[in-house]
């Protein structure tokens, strides 16, 4: 099991309202569900994932929460190729030779 | 003693917590009935353009270029009637230091936090006024902390949102992000009270008065370039700021005769507190979901009065479709060499089917660009949409359903005008405020020309609405 060591910069997941605790106009799949939150910050202990440690956000909060991620990585990207856009584009540069 | 943090008790606190968090004592303008002194609010509590031209320029904001779009205006003429088919041109809103208009807007913000003492600033908003803010703070050397709606229950975010998480953090801002839900409200109000920052909230006075140098730099720049000021402009519609900000400016550049006319990316029928929905869009703003909403009952908003008001100003209001805008997107980058959006797009295709009933000699500016990005471009949009069992094809684009498919027009003259009925929401908004109503002699005179004011309409129109209403009870 990875293990975070104090002063590590981690991320830790809050359970902020239950699903019996949330806003009466969430709609009835969203209100199913807790509301989760997650934030960044310095380990102020060392601790193993899922275990409930405090950190130091960069703003000098402490955030008591379950560490979710050591180090961790933007896992947005370009994505998968979408061979529509070629479509789109051999279309658009052959209307312009008409135009 | 422990402050009681159940979800009640939190909103239960949001007037103090407002008060301190702003500043603006908001009971100054009210009438105590249904109408309030929003010029005066406007003129009190924001600050005039000189001295927003100043606070923006000392940080690089604004002045951003105006560029003519000759190709995506020549491919719009190819399906425009003899005759038709106006010049396009784009203020290229990406150019600012976040990549966004939105700096102006956190500009202003920022400025006044720092000016009034408050330590940090923090923003809720999964959008790219985030980055705009945390930009802001870094310049002006305050601490910043962004909230994001950011995941569905099974953490899987929307790539666009994550980018805006990287590009917070990037600029040393806090991002605390959440699941799906209208309690973001609630826990944005709780970090409000715990730190004791600004609520730089994209709805106060100073924050539309930052995007007024908008508008009256496009009319400036349009005037110097063409000769005169340009006869449409669009404006992409979310929380109604755009297009309030851009037309006050073009107000306050004598443009009085300038065609406002928004523009939203059609996402009826899903649910924006949805957690099955959520991931289920590819666009996370520039959308109906908030466009109608916030143009039909503006109060919605983190502040007490918003200050973003869009049916005052708004002349028409056009709805596109999700593989409409993709589509424009790709023209962008193709037909101009610029890669931009996608949701800073949705002006722009509407722009290209209106350029269509205009004359050719007429011109529209589109008030914005974006800056693109991993995450943030149609490639990650669409494989993120295919993944979450989004159909994506070819056809006819009235045959979009949000949630369900996404439509690429097979040609760009099946890009169509979408005529959304203003007098629609002008009607639900006055049903929204007169079901606030909670007097003997209410609407009130006054409050009648409030009404009148607030859904640039008359009082023979507002009568009307009421009388509609009374029947129907």
């Amino acid at each position: 099991m990875e293990r975070a060591k104090k002063g590590d910069w981690v991320q830790v997941k809050q359970i902020v309202l239950p699903p019996e605790g949330r806003a009466p106009q969430a709609p009835e799949d969203t209100k199913a569900t807790p509301l989760l939150l997650w934030v960044k910050g310095f380990a102020k202990s060392d601790g193993a994932m899922g275990e409930e440690i405090s950190v130091e956000t960069l703003t000098g909060r402490e955030v008591k929460g379950e560490l979710s991620a050591i180090n961790p990585r933007y896992v947005h990207d370009f994505g998968d190729f979408v061979p529509e856009f070629l479509v789109i584009d051999v279309q658009l540069r052959s209307l312009m030779e008409e135009v | 003693m422990t402050l009681d943090m159940s979800y009640e008790a939190v909103m239960g606190r949001k007037n103090e917590i407002m008060k301190k968090a702003i500043g603006i004592d908001y009971s100054e303008f009210e009438s105590g009935s249904l109408s309030f002194d929003y010029e005066r609010m406007m003129h009190e509590a924001g600050y005039s353009l000189d001295e927003i031209r100043k606070i923006q320029g000392a940080t690089g904001v604004g002045n951003t270029p105006l560029l003519e779009l000759r190709n995506i205006t020549a491919l719009a003429r190819k399906y425009a009637p003899a005759g038709k088919g106006a010049r396009i041109f784009v203020k290229d809103e990406a150019s600012n230091p976040s990549g966004s208009f939105k700096a102006r807007r956190a500009a202003t913000a920022v400025y006044h936090a720092k000016r009034h003492g408050y330590k940090g600033v923090i923003a809720a908003t999964s959008g790219n006024y985030g980055a705009a803010v945390a930009s802001q703070a870094a310049m002006q050397g305050l601490k910043c902390i962004i909230v994001q709606e950011c995941y569905d229950s099974r953490m899987i975010g929307q790539p666009e949102i994550l980018e805006k998480q990287r590009a917070c953090e990037a600029y040393g801002a806090e991002v605390v992000q959440l699941t799906v839900g209208p309690e973001l409200f609630y826990t944005f109000l709780s970090l409000l009270e715990e730190t004791g920052y600004f609520n730089a909230s994209l709805y106060t006075p100073f924050g539309i008065a930052g995007v007024e140098t908008l508008g009256y730099e496009l009319a400036e720049q349009f005037r110097e370039r063409i000769g005169s000021a340009p006869d449409a402009v669009v404006v992409t519609h979310a929380g109604g700021g755009n297009v309030t900000g851009t037309a006050r400016g073009l107000i306050k550049a004598d443009a009085e005769d300038t065609l406002v006319v928004g523009a939203s990316v059609d996402l009826s029928g899903l649910h924006m507190a949805s957690d099955h929905d959520f991931n289920r869009k590819s666009f996370t703003t520039g959308h109906t979901g908030f466009g109608i909403p916030f143009a039909t009952w503006p109060d919605r908003a983190d502040v007490p009065r918003n200050a973003a008001r869009p049916l005052r100003y708004l002349d028409r209001y056009l709805l596109v479709k999700q593989g409409e805008v993709f589509y424009i997107t790709e023209a962008l980058a193709i037909l101009e060499g610029l890669e931009r959006g996608p949701a800073g797009n949705t002006s722009l295709t509407a722009a290209f089917v209106l350029a269509q009933e205009m004359d050719r000699d007429q011109t529209i500016v589109v008030q914005e660009t974006e800056y693109t990005g991993a995450g943030k471009h149609p490639m990650p949009q669409i494989s993120f949409a295919k993944k979450n069992g989004i159909e994506v094809l070819f056809g006819d684009p009235d045959t979009e359903v949000p949630g369900k498919n996404i439509v690429f027009p097979e040609n760009p003259g099946a890009i169509k005008l979408r005529e959304f009925d203003l007098d629609k929401a002008r009607r639900s908004y006055i049903r929204n405020a007169i079901d606030k109503c909670r007097s003997e002699g209410c609407p009130s005179d006054e409050d009648m020309a409030f009404l009148a004011a607030e859904t640039k309409s008359d009082r023979s129109f507002v009568q009307s609405v009421i009388e509609e209403l009374k029947a129907s009870k």
